[in-house]
């Protein structure tokens, strides 16, 4: 059992009366609290060694859980504000509703898993780890994600997506289901993969309209293994059936070139 | 600007960024009621905003008056009322004037505020309607009068605004002494202009307002549009071209909103050659007729008049709005978490594509949906 005494220390009690210790949970009352208060206050408490935090009544606190480097899952009740998990490097945050705009915004390692939807901006520069989301999402999201060596991040999408979907993606994976269309139906999504140079866009079925300087392509084992992969994990987060997303024709999209704006700068 | 860190900014970080923040609750049953929830959605996105600018536009809060223009008058200095009571005189029948009632409240330098219920008078030409008479007399108490501006001249509604958080003004102007079937809400970040009472939102013509985060690169050009057809910009803000284009645009010319949005977010002329003849052709007729009203640059905004609440982002969304509805409410915001604060469960909610707007109507005008999402070019 954790020493509720040694974050006195760090912390006034006016926010430590908001924490409450159950069978090893940390249950955080977050109504009306600042995010920089909520933000010292898991950062407190998971250097202290949490294994498992609760957040309630979250409503548009920013940047939850940025920059917390262990492992330690955050489960988040309510509406996380912009830029959940920002910088991330190793905790699971697990929302029970919708996310707002630049969730995961250059996260470096950990899980975001969010039962719902989020806005613009989705994985915005992410460097590593996974994002799942069980429905729809924003403009522009996987906008400049990339990788480096073994840090390749992976977003899953179970619902659609809006324009701009990949914009200047320089690496790493995204997964796109279409969950939450009608049969046949496509995204609403145009120009997607613009300015992308690597990395590649998986699509269940034929769902997204093409930005320039990208292609279509079919998938081989490799891909395969990794659809199969996410897919799975993204069933058992959200209680979805494998079979039926298994059972579609995927493709790829990924570019044509890997510097597709050669031809605009001098040098 | 000196203050900027002290009002916006209780941590003291070094570096204070963000956008503004826009809010708009409606009821569709046309049934008032009081500025809480908006008042407490919008102060829930404060950290959008930095105190240099926050303001309400509120329908149908003046119902003993309310076949008389409401005109909000804010005087920077006090000889100016003199002026403006000549001006306003000379031109219409006062049935009734007052202070607008406000309190101590964290605001800065407050303006002395007043309100003018008034009729035109003789001197409106027959050949004029009493819309373009009114238009045409606020333009030149704000052009002639000097440190004097009309910031609110519809009828039965009522903008409040000035420099401040949102929650402030709504302290200031003793806003819950009011009670309104549609507010829409704006907590300012100024980029390009400077904070100042008359430059926060809602912009106001007639019963248009418009709150509006973004900024319009194509100010220049709007603005001398907009001149040729009598409109005067007087407020230093971009904004400001938006409320005078929605009232050419939907009072003067009678465009519906689907056809205005094509023109205030146009398509791409990329999107545009996509289409089937029939609309290329329509779309193609819009660009170059009201080029000079296309609305350059990122913009999420919410307009409204008596009877609708409308949200229309810039054609590519780079500014952030969502939709949602609960039974007779429409609420429009720049997050989700704001419209979850007033309303834990919603009915709907979705991200609105660029440049397709969203409108709350009321249902009694004919209008039987609750909302439409116009979808034009799909």
């Amino acid at each position: 059992m954790l020493e509720k005494e040694k974050l006195n220390a760090e912390l006034d009690r006016k926010l430590l009366s908001s924490v409450k210790v159950e069978d090893e949970v940390w249950k955080i009352d977050s109504d009306g609290m600042h995010y920089k208060d909520l933000n010292s206050l898991l950062r407190a408490i998971s250097s202290n060694g949490a294994k498992k935090i609760e957040i309630h009544n979250v409503c548009g606190q920013r940047y939850i859980g940025t920059d917390l480097d262990r492992e330690v899952q955050i489960d988040i009740y309510g509406t996380p504000g912009n830029d959940l998990g920002a910088f991330m490097n190793g905790p699971r945050l697990v929302v029970h509703g919708n996310a707002q705009d630049g969730c995961g915004n250059t996260m470096n390692e950990g899980q975001i898993v969010i039962h719902g939807h989020t806005g613009d901006i989705t994985g915005h520069s992410m460097r590593g780890g996974r994002i799942f989301v069980r429905d729809d999402v924003g403009y522009r999201v996987g906008i400049h994600m990339k990788e480096y060596q073994g840090k390749k991040p992976q977003l899953v999408i179970g619902g659609t997506a809006q324009d701009f979907l990949g914009e200047y993606m320089a690496g790493g994976a995204m997964l796109i289901l279409g969950l939450t269309l009608p049969e046949g139906e496509r995204c609403k999504a145009r120009f997607v993969g613009t300015g992308m140079h690597n990395g590649v866009i998986y699509e269940r079925g034929d769902l997204l309209e093409l930005g320039k300087g990208t292609r279509i392509m079919n998938v081989g084992k490799r891909d395969m293994q990794l659809i199969e992969t996410l897919a799975r994990d993204f069933c058992s987060y959200f209680d979805a059936d494998y079979e039926k997303i298994m059972n579609a024709k995927f493709r790829k999209i990924v570019p044509i070139s890997k510097r597709p704006y050669q031809n605009m700068y001098s040098h | 600007m000196k203050n900027l860190g002290k009002m916006g900014n209780i941590y003291d970080d070094d570096k204070d960024f963000s956008g503004c923040s826009i809010f708009g609750m409606m009821n569709v049953e046309g049934k008032r009621f009081s500025p809480r929830d908006p008042v407490k959605a919008i102060a829930n996105m404060h950290e959008r905003g930095n105190g240099l600018g926050g303001g309400f536009a509120a329908y149908g809060i003046y119902p003993e008056h309310a076949e008389d223009y409401a005109f909000h008058v804010m005087y920077l200095r006090r000889d100016a009322k003199e002026k403006v009571d000549k001006l306003l005189k000379g031109n219409f029948e006062v049935t009734l004037e007052e202070e607008i009632p406000t309190r101590e409240a964290n605001v800065q330098n407050p303006p002395l505020v007043w309100r003018y219920f008034v009729q035109p008078n003789k001197r409106k030409p027959a050949n004029q309607t009493a819309d373009d008479y009114v238009t045409e007399q606020v333009m030149r108490v704000n052009m002639e009068a000097g440190n004097a501006f009309v910031f609110s001249s519809g009828k039965n509604m009522g903008v409040f605004k000035g420099v401040g958080f949102p929650e402030d003004i709504a302290d200031f102007f003793c806003l819950e002494e009011y009670e309104a079937y549609i507010w829409t809400c704006h907590g300012r970040f100024p980029t390009n202009s400077q904070g100042w009472w008359g430059g926060a939102h809602p912009f106001n013509i007639l019963d248009w307002t418009v709150v509006h985060n973004g900024e319009l690169s194509s100010y220049g050009i709007n603005r001398r549009y907009l001149e040729m057809y009598g409109y005067k910009c007087t407020m230093q803000t971009d904004t400001e071209v938006l409320a005078y284009a929605v009232d050419l645009l939907m009072r003067r010319q009678q465009l519906p909103i689907d056809i205005v949005a094509k023109i205030l977010a146009a398509p791409l002329w990329s999107e545009i050659d996509a289409l089937p003849p029939k609309e290329q052709h329509l779309f193609s007729a819009l660009r170059q007729t009201y080029g000079s009203l296309l609305m350059n640059g990122p913009f999420s905004i919410i307009v409204a008049h008596h009877g609708e609440m409308i949200g229309l982002t810039d054609r590519i969304k780079l500014r952030p709005l969502i939709a949602g509805t609960r039974e007779d409410f429409a609420y429009l915001s720049s997050e989700e978490s704001a419209m979850r604060l007033v309303s834990p469960t919603l009915d709907r909610v979705w991200y609105p594509r660029g440049g397709e707007p969203v409108v709350g109507k009321l249902r009694s005008r004919e209008h039987v949906e609750l909302l439409k999402v116009v979808e034009a070019g799909k």
